[in-house]
């Protein structure tokens, strides 16, 4: 079984779902870790989840980042740790400097609530490994998740293989309507170089079952625990 | 000299969006200000405005110094985002209007 750590912000209102995802469907271990604390304690794996830190005041995840478990984090992240930020947690991340870019209001000015197709665009990685060649199903709810970075930085992320998720349709074409805010490259993830931070708009914490409208997130927490047990296996063989 | 020593430093910071970064909030309010016939309206960039405090004891550089640092570090996102502030001691009455 593996270690998972969910930190909680005041306004975080994803936390839950993470935890029920991570805990009843992945059977796996989780600890609720609030924004104050210093440590992480003895963990695989770092969720930041959804939903308006510090109510989105000045920008979305601006005052998060300085939350003290942050360096606790950027710590576990510098030693290679796995680190997962959904939405707000992508946010924050890309505050924080951990991941590259910025999230700006969609292109359209409203929040958007919806299922989006995703392509994605490395299977490699530890949070893709287990997906299928195919595009997943994944909900989206954000009003700001239109993705910016610069050009000669979008250069290295698709030099690198750093773009992990692609907005869609149903075939995996990529197009303008299937965009819903606006990213560039129609970007819906993208993770660091050394590939073990990862952050993205859509929800597979609110997709990991059926009932939901949709599995398909489930191949994400599944590829996480296939490559903790793989790297756990590998160190004690 | 003396009457600077006391009062408060004010910095007006503005924060923009760099140009190279779309901005469909200005862009909706150009969009509307051509249906509202200003036919010479050209280009419309929402930004931030904060009125920031400084205790009035401080130098002035080092007000300018700690303003660039917050700036730099929580105010604007340099990723996207550029500023800049004009910085002034308030006058009394300025202070006693804004209390």
């Amino acid at each position: 079984m593996m270690r998972f750590a969910v930190v909680v912000f005041p306004g975080s209102n994803c936390d839950q779902d993470c935890r029920d995802v991570l805990e009843r469907v992945m059977k796996q271990q989780v600890r609720m870790v609030w924004h104050r604390t210093r440590a992480l304690g003895r963990v695989d794996a770092v969720i930041l989840p959804g939903g308006f830190s510090y109510g989105d005041y000045l920008r979305t995840g601006a005052i998060a980042r300085f939350s003290p478990i942050m360096k606790a984090v950027q710590r576990f992240a510098r030693r290679g740790g796995l680190v997962f930020g959904i939405c707000n947690g992508f946010q924050i991340l890309c505050e924080s400097g951990l991941l590259p870019g910025a999230l700006v209001r969609n292109r359209s000015l409203k929040f958007v609530c919806r299922q989006v197709w995703l392509k994605v665009r490395n299977m490699k990685t530890p949070f893709t490994c287990a997906c299928p060649a195919r595009p997943l199903k994944i909900p989206i709810a954000h009003g700001e998740g239109n993705y910016y970075v610069e050009k000669k930085t979008l250069d290295e992320l698709k030099k690198k293989h750093q773009i992990v998720f692609q907005y869609c349709d149903a075939g995996g074409r990529l197009s303008f309507e299937a965009n819903p805010n606006g990213s560039v490259e129609h970007i819906a993830g993208v993770c660091n170089e050394n590939f073990n931070v990862l952050g993205m708009m859509p929800h597979p914490d609110r997709s990991a079952e059926a009932v939901l409208g949709s599995r398909d997130g489930f191949f994400l927490w599944k590829s996480m625990v296939v490559f903790l047990m793989r790297k756990r296996t590998s160190c004690s063989a | 000299m003396k009457k600077n020593k006391g009062g408060i430093w004010k910095a007006d910071v503005y924060v923009t969006l760099k140009p190279s970064v779309q901005d469909p909030q200005g862009d909706t309010v150009l969009r509307a200000l051509k249906q509202m016939h200003y036919v010479g309206a050209q280009r419309v960039r929402m930004g931030k405005f904060i009125e920031l405090w400084w205790d009035g004891k401080m130098s002035k550089k080092a007000v300018e110094k700690k303003t660039h640092e917050v700036c730099d570090r929580l105010l604007a996102n340099p990723n996207i985002e550029a500023y800049h502030f004009i910085l002034r001691k308030m006058t009394s009455n300025e202070m006693k209007v804004a209390k």
